[in-house]
């Protein structure tokens, strides 16, 4: 199952290195949403209150287009149909996919992070830099199992782009609430300290859990049609 | 000429006009009968209360939506796990299921609504960022959704099987919504429907409340088999209109 997952992670990963669509549409259209909050925000203050929650909020959106994007690269020669048909097993099928997601939401992130201490003058702090990078690596699981099951369960079928935010967004709200609220202690977001951040943590670890089991389990016979 | 082996197969419960049966004629009637004492007791004979005047009285269509509701969607996370267990692979399950989260959707919509009002009345605010209150409209989404899969299209037993891991995905999903909300709300403001809902219950609005839950279980109950039998009903239907079409080209073939 492990061998399948690292497979196919480095497969997607190689179509995505190849056909440059996350670096060239994706990154832009998060740092172009990152401007347009700023645009409806209109101040300064309010908008580095909010940086942590856009930040968030911004992943969550390009999320979909990655989802979509995906399973857009698997439906279109069938090759889904032709995995299926080689006998490998959904959950390495599952988990491949979900890891090469996990790595285009990394730098992903990574971007919107930068673009927030540029664009919304956010300021990192040392005390909680190992916060926030658990928080990131921690939601990133999270949002990539989740992504990727819910992607599986919609992708192939006629009407997937409007169905896909609608199943998706309701599910990782708890990822929305955990991880802004624990990137704002890890930043000292509105005088929050360090150790409130934790808690959230916490939230996200059960998420992963809950849902890397769900998951797995669940994305076979989704698939499997 | 159609041979006698291509033709159209109709049983009984494909064949039949209505989907009533004695049974759930009865059930009807029943339910009908205790709506009316629902709404003699509910709107005359129980008392306004001492603090939200008769504003009270949404109280009893309020508990009787939102329990519905949670029973609908138990049922439908039931059924879906019954559909999937051993491979049962029965669509009756199926369609109860479907038929469940099409009842809780929409009542699930009205309890939103009823508490709405409510709390315009009682605390001048038509929402309240209240743990239970958002979960509940997340609840309400998640099931929005599963109904949108349910119309995805494909094979019946396709339909069944991304439905039912739908239903069971969202059980996962709703207390986690609900602990999350209630974490974030823990932090921010300490104000909860329940202590600003503080109703003293005579005993003549608790007989009132009890009543609600009667008539609207009769009501869940007699919806629910109808609307099961209207899903078999349009499952027979698109069976026979494919063996149908099939019919058509071989008739074609045949010339």
């Amino acid at each position: 199952m492990l061998r399948v997952a690292r497979l196919v992670a480095a497969k997607d990963l190689r179509v995505e290195l190849r056909s440059r669509v996350v670096t060239n549409q994706v990154l832009p259209f998060a740092a172009i949403v990152m401007v347009m909050f700023a645009f409806a925000l209109n101040s300064d203050a309010v908008v580095s209150r909010v940086a942590p929650g856009l930040v968030w909020l911004a992943t969550l959106f390009s999320l979909l287009i990655l989802v979509q994007r995906s399973f857009a690269i698997e439906s279109a020669d069938g090759a889904t149909d032709a995995l299926r048909a080689a006998g490998v097993d959904p959950a390495g099928i599952y988990l491949g996919k979900a890891i090469a997601l996990a790595v285009e939401l990394a730098a992903l992130e990574l971007v919107l992070l930068i673009s927030a201490v540029v664009l919304y003058s956010t300021e990192l702090r040392v005390g909680g830099v190992v916060l926030l990078v658990t928080t990131f690596v921690a939601a990133t699981c999270g949002l990539a199992l989740v992504g990727t099951l819910y992607g599986g369960l919609a992708s192939g079928v006629r009407g997937r782009e409007t169905l896909l935010p609608l199943l998706l967004l309701p599910v990782v709200a708890p990822v929305l609430i955990g991880a802004t609220r624990a990137t704002e202690s890890a930043l000292g977001t509105g005088g929050a300290t360090v150790a409130d951040g934790w808690p959230w943590v916490g939230l996200l670890a059960v998420f992963v859990a809950l849902f890397g089991v769900g998951g797995t389990l669940a994305f076979g016979p989704l698939i499997e049609e | 000429m159609p041979s006698p082996d291509t033709e159209i197969a109709t049983t009984p419960s494909q064949s039949r006009a209505s989907t009533g049966t004695p049974f759930t004629r009865a059930l009807g009637l029943a339910t009908v009968i205790a709506m009316a004492i629902l709404g003699l007791f509910g709107l005359i004979l129980s008392p306004a209360d001492v603090q939200q005047g008769d504003s009270v009285r949404i109280l009893y269509i309020h508990v009787g939506t939102v329990w519905i509701a949670y029973v609908a969607f138990g049922v439908t996370a039931l059924s879906s796990g019954a559909y999937l267990w051993k491979r049962t692979t029965s669509l009756t399950w199926d369609r109860f299921a479907g038929a469940s989260a099409g009842i809780g959707v929409l009542f699930m919509a009205l309890t939103l609504l009823a508490g709405s009002l409510w709390g315009r009345l009682s605390w001048g605010k038509f929402w309240v960022w209240d743990a239970r209150v958002t979960s509940t409209a997340f609840m309400f989404i998640t099931y929005v959704g599963y109904l949108a899969v349910r119309g995805l299209g494909g094979s019946h037993q396709q339909r069944a099987r991304r439905s039912a891991v739908v239903a069971l995905l969202a059980v996962l999903e709703i207390p986690l919504v609900h602990f999350s909300v209630k974490l974030w709300r823990g932090l921010h403001q300490d104000s909860s429907v329940a202590d600003r809902t503080h109703v003293n219950l005579h005993g003549l609005m608790l007989f009132s409340l009890f009543v609600s839950l009667v008539a609207f279980s009769l009501l869940y109950a007699w919806l629910l088999i109808h609307r099961q039998r209207v899903l078999a009903m349009q499952d027979a239907l698109d069976d026979t209109g494919l063996d149908y079409a099939l019919q058509l080209r071989r008739d074609e073939g045949d010339q």
